[in-house]
């Protein structure tokens, strides 16, 4: 029941958030913010993750497949795949939801509480222009970047794992990698990245902005925000997995 | 000047604002006192449009600030400052960004002329050396005058206080008074105050509103307010039996007659409180 009221206030959040900014300028300025907030802030941990899922796969994939008849150039296209299709978008896309929702949810709940979206309001500001907008659309472009370093970082990964514990040579892992790519795959990947990338912008940010209370209040705004943006982009995944492939 | 009628406000069925009436004058220091959860905050978050009151108007000059374009409201809201109860300022922001913000956002000016500018009204505010330091690192009697600065920076016609002086101590709460007063006269602002502290309304109450539980119950100025005979507005003011006993003196003062009753019960509290003698008139003796 509260999910569906949320879901009304959610649209409605949306309703004059479209307007001529009142100063290009500035408006630029917190966008490129937004963008090394969530680009360059992310990429570490978007970097460990996704070498260590690639490597995690090509151990796993080679103790599963241990019949000699099949090549081992399999290995990497199976890693491959499932870096592309799965890991690399919806596992970073979770940790993303974690790392730049909670940051999003709590700057904004905070800028609330304190009254400093008020302040900005005061002022002429259209507050849900000038720092939610920019948020969402940061997010919409570097998400997807960041997606694509990791289906790299996480291929790379497996190469190396491969290559470190004598499972399968550099070499044929790059002949595997190589062999029947379907480039549809990648198109699939950054569709969920760009559907997974407004989820985690756009959620906690509806969350941050509603806050009501103290403290207190934030924090659990934030918890929620990471949860159902969790929660949604799980079942987005599932959607398209459903209506894409 | 800034009119309101008939401003009423609800939140879910608990009704805050119950139709108030005033007027806020040009250059003088406009109060709105009342205890806490009275109403204050609402009714100013009112008139400033962060809140849409369920009922009433807005006057700004004549024009009602609920009737008006989009394009007229952001007009208006550039005539405004505010000075919030938190103070507001932008934490992720310097000192000296918090009070360019304003101007970079509003102006095409260059930089040098608008760091004079924000160097010209922290100085007004008696901010020096501060200009590189973030909010988390100044008290809250700095943050309060950095805020004022923010509000100030582009000239408004119009300044709201919310509790100038919630949370500081007596002596930086009147510097922070005398600079709102300061202000206010200088560029001929309306300046509209909350507050519950006795000190600004004797201090700085041009024009006092008084608000008890969402209702307009007085209305006057700090030289009324002491003669007058509205009980909630005593009860409120004189919140002391100290104070109240002196209120009484004052009045005995200022009018020659003896409230009733005063000789028996009240005589030895306002000796004992006051440390003075009365005669048997009530006046007071040679001490
Ligand atoms: N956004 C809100 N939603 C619901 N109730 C509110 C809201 N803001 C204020 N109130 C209620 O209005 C009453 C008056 O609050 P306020 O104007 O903040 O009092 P004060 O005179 O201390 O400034 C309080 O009882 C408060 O609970
Ligand atoms: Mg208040």
């Amino acid at each position: 029941m509260k999910i569906i009221k949320e879901f009304g206030q959610f649209i409605k959040m949306f309703n004059g958030m479209f307007r001529t900014p009142e100063n290009r300028k500035m408006y630029w300025k917190q966008f490129m913010l937004q963008c090394n907030d969530i680009g360059i802030g992310s990429l570490g941990i978007i970097t460990i993750i996704s070498v260590f899922i690639g490597a995690v796969s090509t151990l796993q994939t080679a103790y599963q497949l241990v019949s000699p008849i099949i090549p081992k150039t399999t290995i990497a296209q199976i890693v491959r795949d499932s870096v592309i299709l799965e890991f690399a978008p919806t596992l970073s896309c979770i940790v993303l939801a974690g790392v730049v929702g909670s940051k999003i949810a709590s700057e904004l709940g905070n800028m609330r509480v304190s009254e400093q979206i008020d302040a900005l309001e005061i002022m002429g500001i259209n507050t849900k222009a000038y720092l939610i907008l920019p948020k969402i659309l940061a997010g919409l472009i570097m998400i997807p970047l960041l997606i694509i370093v990791s289906m790299v970082l996480g291929i790379w990964g497996g190469r190396l794992a491969g290559n470190l514990s004598g499972i399968i040579d550099a070499s044929i892992f790059d002949k595997g990698v190589l062999m029947d790519f379907l480039p549809y795959n990648v198109i699939f990947a950054l569709t969920k990245s760009f559907v997974f990338a407004f989820l985690i912008t756009a959620i906690p940010a509806f969350y941050g902005y509603y806050v009501k209370g103290g403290a207190l209040e934030i924090g659990k705004a934030s918890t929620r925000a990471v949860v159902v943006a969790c929660v949604l982009l799980l079942l987005a995944d599932y959607v398209l997995s459903f209506l894409m492939l | 000047m800034i009119e309101i009628k008939n401003i009423k406000k609800s939140f879910g069925n608990k009704t805050v604002l119950k139709g108030i009436d005033s007027v806020f004058f040009d250059g003088k220091c406009n109060l709105i006192i009342g205890a806490s959860g009275s109403g204050k905050t609402v009714l100013i978050k009112c008139m400033v449009g962060l809140f849409q009151p369920d009922n009433g108007e807005v006057l700004y000059a004549g024009k009602n600030f609920f009737d008006i374009s989009n394009v007229q409201k952001k007009n208006i809201r550039k005539e405004i400052g505010m000075l919030f109860q938190g103070s507001a300022l932008f934490d992720s922001l310097t000192v000296e960004q918090n009070v360019m913000f304003p101007l970079e956002m509003f102006t095409n000016d260059k930089y040098s002329i608008k760091r004079k500018r924000v160097n010209e009204v922290l100085a007004r505010v008696n901010i020096v050396d501060a200009n590189k330091k973030y909010p988390a690192e100044i008290s809250g009697g700095m943050k309060k005058r950095v805020a004022l600065a923010r509000a100030i920076v582009l000239n408004p016609k119009y300044l709201f206080c919310d509790e100038p002086n919630s949370g500081l101590d007596p002596q930086t709460s009147l510097v922070i008074d005398k600079l709102i007063r300061e202000i206010t006269t200088e560029f001929n602002i309306t300046t509209v105050i909350n507050t519950h502290d006795m000190n600004s309304v004797m201090e700085i109450g041009d024009n006092i509103l008084y608000v008890f539980q969402g209702e307009k119950e007085w209305e006057g100025t700090n030289k009324d307010i002491i003669l007058s005979k509205n009980e909630k507005l005593n009860d409120f003011i004189f919140a002391s039996a100290f104070l109240k006993d002196a209120k009484t003196m004052r009045t005995i003062q200022e009018t020659g007659v003896i409230p009733e009753g005063i000789k028996e019960e009240l005589r030895d509290s306002i000796e004992e409180n006051l440390n003075i003698d009365l005669d048997k008139d009530g006046f007071i003796g040679k001490n």
